[in-house]
């Protein structure tokens, strides 16, 4: 089970602030894929990746990254900090 | 190193003073504040940011870590503030300490630039008409091409 955190626009377009889900995905890439085809809200989400960023075991990745040793990923707009 | 990421305000003067004492060999200090100003409407209301608990510690610890190595530095401070905030508050703070003043300024500007797009925090803007995210701006992505 990998514990998934969205954060901001993208927390409120899947309506939780986390949960915990079962995956035998390979990639981040893959991952995501599988969650869109769940359900429409996680379709809108994630409908244009390139306004989202992503963080395995709060560490930022990119996309193709691996799952091997996730126990964490976060889906979040780029940061706006400072 | 200190870095704080609170819901509270902080006392500017008093966290510089202890900063700036805590080594006789600093002769240079650059300190920034970031501070809640108004939308171009003029319509804030005020100002909420979220943040990724947990990762934003880490994340600005690295990149405080990096300044440590690149530049000659003392010491380095870092407070972020969280949760609802108010037109004219302070969100944040950062400052160096060097022997002298070059290292203290990069040091300080790559921290900042690092933060405004690497830290986990997002900003958003509630006005009488509901509320809309901080877009991120591309500007500061370009401002961390010359720190590579």
């Amino acid at each position: 089970m990998i514990k998934v955190l969205y954060f901001a626009w993208v927390r409120e377009r899947i309506g939780v602030p986390y949960e915990m889900v079962e995956t035998q995905s390979g990639t981040v890439m893959e991952f995501v894929e599988e969650l869109k085809q769940k359900e429409t809200r996680y379709e809108v989400a994630f409908s244009d990746l390139s306004a989202i960023k992503v963080a395995i075991n709060q560490e930022l990745c990119e996309f193709d990254t691996k799952l091997t040793g996730a126990t964490e990923i976060a889906f979040f707009p780029p940061m706006t900090g400072g | 190193m200190r870095i704080s990421v609170q819901l509270n305000d902080f006392d500017i003067g008093k966290e510089l003073q202890l900063f700036n004492s805590a080594d006789t060999n600093i002769g240079a200090v650059v300190s920034f504040q970031g501070i809640v100003r108004n939308n171009s409407e003029k319509s804030l209301l005020h100002m909420e940011i979220e943040q990724y608990p947990g990762m934003t510690q880490k994340a600005i610890s690295n990149y405080v870590e990096i300044a440590l190595e690149r530049w000659s530095l003392y010491d380095a401070l870092v407070i972020h503030r969280h949760g609802k905030l108010l037109l004219g508050d302070r969100i944040m703070m950062v400052a160096t300490a060097a022997k002298h003043r070059r290292d203290a300024f990069q040091s300080a500007e790559f921290l900042m630039d690092y933060l405004k797009s690497r830290a986990p925090f997002w900003k958003k803007e509630v006005t009488k008409d509901g509320y809309q995210w901080v877009k991120s701006v591309l500007d500061d992505e370009r401002a961390l091409e010359r720190w590579r």
